[in-house]
């Protein structure tokens, strides 16, 4: 391994910008004549828009435009749309309901945006934005989607009779329901899986420019996929024909997946500059973010586990329904079902599993991925019922974890999925052992004489990353391929750009593509950019979501690597007069084997480009190759995660005073930038467990929609991490790379609820386990205790 | 348009603003100074923590107009040069940040916490400081490791020269 290479812990080289105030996010981008937009948002959570009175708010000062739905309408701009196909058991297509960027006839959410007031500053944007007139006629609205299908409940789309997007379900249910049947223990939980809102600290932001010189229209934006985003807008919304549209995403702050989707905001920005002959600028307020981004999980499920007298699981049985919001967002279908049953196996040999999703409509912001995306929900119902099925049968939760591991790979599962390669057993031994698991009884005992309750919990979790091997998921119901490309592009000096089509927004793609190709060239890091983030710059790219950029976008680095290589090794032989099979590439240097000919990787550089040893006739002048690379199969990361509580019994406060996290993520390629997602998946899985939930009253209205109410994990709310890994290398690409960046988030929920229980002695205990939600369980504990002496 | 007079990162300025203004409005805006970000509209993320007259404040609570005369310092100003600030190495050499938004904020504020509480930081102390500053990316752990090193960095004699604007 080089100081530099795959493995090296190399400082990152994007801190530079950013520790110096010299990021560059969409924000920061002015353009010369600039607008500014503020949308006017529905405070209903469902209304009939009877009619909008603009003028008043047009004679404001500095008012260049009020732009309303029906705009939209005259200009026959497309819907967006839900890209993910879903059937329903009855095999009828998911009910997608129409959603304008304007809302036309009815708002179905509060923010949703009914028009947009364009002007010379922000401030009288946001003036004239007061003046608009909306004539509502308030209709009954549904929030709670274990609501959203009764009789009564409020219908909000004509397409999906009570409020049903579809009804689907995967595994073998007569076979489970045998093996239910037989079974000797069954073990039942009632979850809900809390509403999160992602909060990326960046507020999405939008400026869309038109060139009329040229037909050309740009869109600077918050996007973790700039092509796709391209894409949609021209295939579906219809703005401009993809090759007239450049989206570009600038420094991206954040993203946990919020910033995958697109919006309704960028595509009325993109229209208003050519409405408006002039750039139009939109940063999001806070209170935006929480009423305008996709929001992340909202499931109720009833779960159930069989086991058989040995404490082996026969069965596993889930009822889910799936909050999606107002709207199907761009993913939205495919978080439920693909990214969430297939994982009910988890790490365990489960002969029959069977889910049933019913996915809704309510009255709330759309709901789609946010880190983990069906996983966390996953893992959370396996881990937690294990659990609850360990202190049911009094077996270690440890033990029983163990009795049940998948050992032997590859191994299909009931739901899909092949996993590849794994050590589930390696990783809760180490994860015990720097927990110090055999300690913990007496950690408990000094914990009871302070007055604290303490409890320890684990969640051995698996997730299936990498995403995706594009004819599975066109088969699953994909509207795109799932590849990623690059272009790496030698420049005459010897220098390299590689173009990729992952998009960094803090994974540090700069540092660690750098770092494969540093390695694999023998050049010094410095001598490589990684360029990302245009889509008139790199050739094509399905962007960075699912733990993809490591296993997909550096996979496809390593094939275009493969191709420069090669074409190299022909220009070296030319410059050598040996044989290209006699040229061997080591260190940086072509070597004539068996000889001590060679020549440096700067000479073959500077010769592939000057051409003038070699025909350019029999062999192209420059070094310059392009790949296109699909995976064979999902990742699977996997490993085990161990929270330890203390409780105050009095307060019902809980501190987390241990965190371990092994992880098998595979081949890491800077275990410091691995260990920093492992940090930050973990705190949001904490914020999830503890403190976070998007709180809706029964009108619809966001209750917790700002900073004041949405209680976001600070730096006092988590302690400092234990961090080990376990590897098993990832047989399904080049590099042997998992991917790491959801792992916390997926493993983290489930860790701090078994840790809960245990402390408490109560299962009764709901995400997020504030004080108050702890106090009041253990006093119910209490007092069934009492009733029962 | 009212106007006024500060000094920002040493340099003296002079401009007419909207009464309503807020100073980070003013960087941002009217200065071109973006290192300093907006994350929320409640003052909670301390995305924008600049400081003023030599102490850490966001400037998103402050209307410009009120530091008629104040030395106000940023993110931009806090290298000497190119000579980093400690605390700004310090969390490069402990991957402190990740996306980098939070960033300039959390480093003038962590600044600050050296300045009131000194070089030796334990972990606690730390965590309850950034009380006023949201990460969503890092889960903090990297944080608290750079604060701590920045701390000690400061205190070393290896700190740059604190500018005239503090």
């Amino acid at each position: 391994m080089s100081a530099t290479g795959i493995g090296a812990t190399v400082r990152r080289k994007e801190d530079q910008r950013f520790i110096t105030g010299k990021g560059h996010y969409t924000a920061d981008v002015n353009r010369a004549g600039q607008t500014h937009a503020c949308f006017v948002r529905s405070p209903h959570a469902h209304a009939r828009i009877k009619g909008i009175d603009a003028t008043a708010a047009s004679k404001m000062p500095g008012v260049v435009a009020v732009l309303t739905g029906a705009d939209l309408a005259v200009d026959k701009l497309g819907n967006l749309i839900c890209g993910w196909m879903i059937h329903s058991k009855d095999g009828s297509a998911m009910k997608m309901a129409p959603h304008p960027a304007l809302a036309q006839t009815k708002a179905c959410h509060v923010g949703d945006p009914v028009a947009v007031v364009i002007a010379e500053t922000l401030a009288q944007a946001k003036d004239a934005a007061e003046k608009v007139q909306v004539d509502y006629e308030v209709l009954p609205a549904v929030a709670d989607p274990a609501q959203a299908q009764s009789a009564g409940a409020a219908q909000i789309h004509e397409v999906a009779p009570k409020n049903t997007i579809y009804q689907w379900q995967l595994g073998d249910k007569g076979k489970t329901d045998a093996a239910f049947q037989s079974a000797a223990h069954v073990t039942k939980l009632d979850i809900v899986n809390n509403r999160l809102v992602p909060n990326a600290i960046e507020p999405r932001a939008a400026i869309g420019e038109y060139d009329s010189g040229t037909g050309h229209f740009t869109l600077w934006n918050t996007t973790q996929n700039p092509h796709v985003a391209r894409l949609v807008i021209a295939a579906f919304i219809g703005m401009a024909p993809e090759h007239k549209l450049r989206v570009i995403a600038p420094d991206v702050g954040g993203g946990f997946g919020s910033k995958i989707f697109i919006y309704p905001e960028e595509v009325v920005a993109l229209w208003a500059s050519k409405r408006v002959g002039r750039p139009v600028k939109w940063v999001a307020e806070r209170v935006e973010s929480f009423l305008s981004d996709a929001h992340g999980r909202d499931h109720v499920t009833h779960a159930e586990m069989a086991f058989d007298r040995d404490g082996k699981v026969v069965g596993l049985r889930a009822r889910t329904i799936a909050n999606l919001g107002a709207y199907m967002s761009t993913f939205s279908s495919s978080v439920p079902t693909y990214l969430y049953a297939t994982l009910l196996s988890g790490q365990y040999n489960i002969p029959n599993i069977y889910c049933e999703v019913d996915a809704v409509y309510t009255n709330t912001v759309p709901v789609d991925a946010y880190r983990g995306a069906g996983r966390p929900e996953a893992t959370f119902v396996v881990e937690r019922l294990v659990e609850v099925a360990a202190r049911e049968l009094s077996i270690d939760p440890a033990e029983l974890r163990k009795r049940n591991f998948i050992h032997q790979f590859p191994h299909q599962t009931p739901v899909i999925l092949a996993y590849d390669a794994g050590d589930y057993n390696a990783s809760l031994k180490k994860a015990l052992e720097l927990a110090d698991y055999k300690g913990f009884a007496k950690r408990k005992r000094e914990s009871a004489r302070d007055g604290k309750l303490r409890g320890i919990g684990l969640s051995a979790y698996i997730e299936a990353c990498g995403l995706a091997p594009s004819q599975a998921a066109g088969s699953l119901g994909a509207g795109v391929g799932l590849w990623e490309s690059a272009e790496v592009r030698v420049n005459p000096t010897g220098s390299v750009e590689v173009l990729t089509g992952s998009h960094s927004h803090g994974q540090g793609h700069e540092t660690t593509f750098a770092q494969l190709v540093s390695e694999r060239l023998g050049i010094a890091i410095d001598n490589v950019s990684i360029v990302h983030g245009d889509t008139d710059i790199v050739q094509f790219g399905m962007g960075t979501y699912g733990s993809r950029s490591g296993a997909v976008g550096m996979s496809a680095i390593v094939k275009a690597l493969d191709k420069v290589e090669a074409k190299a090794k022909k220009v070296a032989s030319h410059l050598l007069e040996a044989a290209e099979g006699d040229i061997v590439f080591k260190d940086g240097k072509f070597t004539v084997a068996g000889t001590d000919r060679s020549v440096p990787w700067g000479d073959v550089a500077l010769n592939a480009y000057t051409a003038h040893k070699f025909s350019g006739q029999e062999l192209e002048p420059g070094l310059k190759e392009t790949s296109f690379y699909d995976p064979t199969n999902f990742t699977f990361p996997a490993g085990c995660h161990v929270c330890e509580v203390e409780i105050d019994p009095d307060t019902g406060e809980t501190e987390i005073v241990n965190w371990t996290a092994v992880d098998d993520f595979g081949v890491l390629v800077n275990p410091m930038i691995v260990e920093g997602q492992v940090h930050g998946g973990i705190t949001q899985g904490v914020g999830q467990a503890l403190l976070e939930r998007a709180i809706y009253d029964k009108d619809g209205q966001l209750v917790t929609g700002s900073f004041m109410d949405y209680c976001m994990p600070r730096a006092h709310d988590v302690p400092s991490f234990k961090v080990g890994v376990t590897v098993t290398k990832c047989p399904s690409n080049p590099l042997g790379i998992k991917g790491c960046g959801e792992a916390g988030a997926i493993a983290a929920p489930a860790a701090v609820i078994n840790a809960i229980t245990d402390a408490i002695g109560s299962e009764q205990i709901a995400m997020p386990a504030t004080p108050q939600a702890v106090w009041t369980a253990i006093q119910r504990g209490n007092a069934t205790r009492k009733a029962a002496e | 348009m009212p106007a006024v007079s500060m000094t920002v990162n040493g340099k003296p300025v002079t401009a007419d603003v909207d009464p309503r203004t807020l100073l980070v409005q003013f960087l941002r805006e009217e200065l071109r100074l973006t290192g300093t970000h907006v994350g929320c509209d409640t003052s909670q993320c301390g995305a924008c923590v600049v400081h003023v007259n030599g102490r850490a404040i966001k400037s998103c609570t402050v209307f410009a107009l009120q530091l008629e005369g104040a030395k106000v310092a940023t993110i931009e100003g806090l290298a000497n040069g190119d000579q980093l600030h400690p605390m700004q190495e310090a969390f490069r050499d402990n991957h402190g940040l990740q996306c980098g938004f939070c960033t300039p904020g959390m480093i003038m504020a962590a600044v600050d916490i050296v300045n009131r509480k000194g070089h030796d930081l334990d972990e606690h102390t730390i965590r309850s400081e950034l009380e006023g500053n949201l990460c969503r990316c890092t889960g903090y752990h990297n944080i608290v490791k750079a604060i701590a090193a920045g701390a000690r960095a400061m205190g070393s004699g290896a700190a740059v020269t604190q500018k005239a604007a503090e």
